[in-house]
């Protein structure tokens, strides 16, 4: 703490988090590049494909996402729902 | 020496102990009594080992087999780090709850009938319930009420169940069966409802976050577990169990993507685990069952590791909502590596428990051509991640800063914590030893360089999808109906309504009643009463004048 204010701790800094989102996308890049090189096994037809589990993993999540946001519509209360 | 008697009762009987002693010899009690038990545990040889007539059946109280002591063993391993993490910072009926239960959950694993599974499957269900009622949260005794009510139920259809089975069968054996009668289904049901499925499966999210920073670490390992346990030993290879646990896996996804509360999230997150367990069990061949099994042992410590993070924060700050935390990780750093490691384990990452133990299920599925199965399992293998690997430390440590400085728990929370982190890492990097005692022979290699990229490539994707999407992740003050918006709410409304009208029914009865009563007396009184016609005292003149009228016809008539 150097008493400017909370968000002092280096790794909230925005020169921190602009390292950290390059890296990020340097390791995403780097999964993805053994499939230049690796055989993936391929037991239903699609999954040794390039990149398989990189869009697959990212478009079942952005699913799961959209499902529970539509599901939120019907389900969502106030937390204090039950206490009356 | 081999057992005389379950080993789980050391638990049970140093349970009720734990409440008449104090200091170091409740101190010695707590931590000596798991490692006794998980000796205990190990001496139980194959086979039946000790039997007891009771009324016609002969009993089979201790029987030993691979997976009973795999399970028997990761629930002393968590007796003995939920011990320590509670020791100090419990109320002394949870610790003696807590023991009970877990010795009931142990006996069990070492159970080899029916009847000795359903006596300790209630004792589980007491203990349970009062590790909640020791809870200091303001909701948990009515949590804690509901919790009792859905297990009774269970209990109660399990019972129905074994009974039904005996009649049939005559046999109370606890083994391998096929849901092909009355009986047997409902024994199915009554494991089901314990293992967290649907369309019960509130009872988790709803009961577990009530009770105490340490209640819910040993809630998380044993009713749950347990039940996966019996359908382990008595289900295996039941299809239906296949659906049944892709629908716990994505309920468990879905719900805990929009819950804000963080202790729910990871009760949300014990359905969809289990669920992954259910799908093993239901595919059924050796690579399935074995992953099941070990995904339970693996389960066990990393979720516990999880909880016990989170209820570090919550000793520690007094809050469980994501929108009250955040920025933790600047003063609780050892909490944030270990939930953080808790997270990676859960999400199945190279190198952790998870990945050598949740990729045996789904090479089950690759084994049996199922390819909807394995392709919904590998989406969920990346949901785990979304909602428990990525959501619980971001909201918790990371994401704003919520202001709190709270430094990390006391040394006996944390060093459970480390060992389980420890384990997490240890059975990732180095599975033998689990997959030594797995009940059937590894044949599987969690390491090759295409799984590992693989799994790399699909968690983190999904964490990318994650931070892409996270303005539409971030939390509200609200919680998500479920099933038990039936019981908490249609259920008392419904006799709410029935108290009602019945209320207005009986008014309307006892009014028509008393109207009637009266028209009755009003008649009456007014007939006999004081001036009613048939009770007036009748002149002497008219008496006179009627007498002399009837001789005078008297007389006309004789005439």
């Amino acid at each position: 703490m150097t008493g400017n204010g909370h968000d002092d701790h280096w790794l909230v800094r925005p020169g921190s988090i602009r390292v950290l989102r390059i890296v990020f996308i340097g390791v995403l890049a780097a999964t993805v590049a053994p499939d230049f090189i690796i055989d993936q096994h391929e037991d239903f037809g699609i999954e040794g494909s390039f990149g398989f589990y990189a869009w697959y993993g990212f478009l079942t999540c952005v699913g799961m996402i959209v499902v529970s946001k539509v599901l939120s519509v019907f389900l969502k209360r106030r937390d204090t729902y039950f206490d009356g | 020496m081999t057992a005389s008697f379950p080993p789980g009762l050391i638990l049970v009987a140093g349970g009720l102990l734990i409440p008449f002693v104090r200091g170091r010899v409740k101190e010695a009690l707590v931590l000596g009594l798991p490692l006794l038990t998980l000796w205990a545990v190990w001496l139980v040889p194959d086979g039946p080992a000790v039997t007891l007539s009771f009324l016609d059946y002969q009993l089979t109280p201790v029987h030993g087999s691979p997976v009973g002591r795999l399970f028997g063993t990761v629930f002393c391993i968590m007796a003995f780090a939920g011990g320590l993490f509670a020791i100090r910072q419990a109320r002394t009926l949870e610790l003696a709850a807590a023991f009970a239960y877990a010795g009931s959950a142990i006996a069990i694993t070492s159970a080899g009938d029916l009847i000795t599974v359903f006596v300790f499957w209630e004792l589980m269900a007491v203990g349970s319930t009062l590790v909640v009622w020791a809870s200091d949260q303001p909701k948990a005794f009515e949590a804690g009420m509901r919790y009792l009510l859905v297990h009774l139920l269970g209990g109660v259809i399990l019972m129905i169940g074994i009974v039904s089975h005996i009649a049939d069968t005559g046999s109370v054996a606890f083994e391998a069966m096929q849901p092909d009668s009355f009986g047997r289904v409902l024994i199915l049901i009554g494991f089901l409802i314990n293992a967290g499925a649907p369309p019960l499966s509130a009872w988790i999210s709803d009961a577990y976050p009530e009770a105490s920073p340490s209640g819910m670490v040993f809630l998380s390992a044993f009713t749950t577990k347990t039940a996966v346990f019996a359908l382990w030993v008595a289900f295996p290879g039941t299809w239906i169990l296949i659906p049944v646990g892709l629908y716990m896996v994505f309920y468990g996804i879905i719900y805990a993507l929009l819950e804000n509360d963080m202790r729910r999230i990871l009760a949300y997150s014990i359905v969809n685990q289990v669920g992954f367990m259910v799908i093993g069990i239901g595919i059924g061949t050796e690579m399935a069952l074995n992953g099941a099994a070990s995904h339970a042992f693996a389960h066990i410590i990393y979720k516990a590791l999880l909880l016990m993070s989170a209820g570090s924060v919550m000793y520690q700050t007094g809050r469980r909502k994501c929108t009250d935390l955040g920025g933790l990780f600047r003063t609780m750093p050892l909490t944030t590596l270990c939930g953080g490691i808790g997270a990676l384990a859960i999400s199945a990452f190279p190198f952790t428990s998870g990945f050598v133990s949740k990729s045996m299920i789904a090479q089950g599925a690759v084994d049996q051509h199922l390819a909807v199965v394995w392709f919904l399992l590998t989406a969920a293998s990346a949901g785990v991640f979304l909602h428990a690997g990525i959501k619980f430390p971001w909201f918790v440590f990371f994401q704003k800063d919520s202001g709190l400085r709270p430094p990390d728990p006391p040394m006996n929370m944390r060093v459970p914590m480390l060992f389980f982190a420890f384990l997490c890492v240890g059975l990732g990097v180095y599975p033998k030893p689990l997959y030594d005692i797995l009940p059937y022979a590894v044949e599987f290699v969690p390491y090759t360089i295409s799984h590992v990229v693989a799994q790399s490539q699909l968690l983190l994707f999904a964490g990318l999808a994650f931070f892409v999407l996270l303005p539409q992740m971030q939390r509200t003050l609200t919680i998500s109906l479920d099933f038990d918006w039936f019981y908490r709410r249609f259920g008392t409304a419904l006799g709410r309504e029935l108290a009602v009208r019945t209320t207005r029914m009986r008014a309307r009865v006892l009014g028509a009643t008393v109207a009637r009563a009266r028209t009755f007396t009003d008649e009456l009184f007014r007939h006999h009463g004081p001036h009613g016609v048939l009770a007036q005292t009748w002149p002497t003149g008219s008496m006179v004048l009627w007498v002399a009228i009837l001789l005078g016809a008297y007389l006309v008539f004789y005439f």
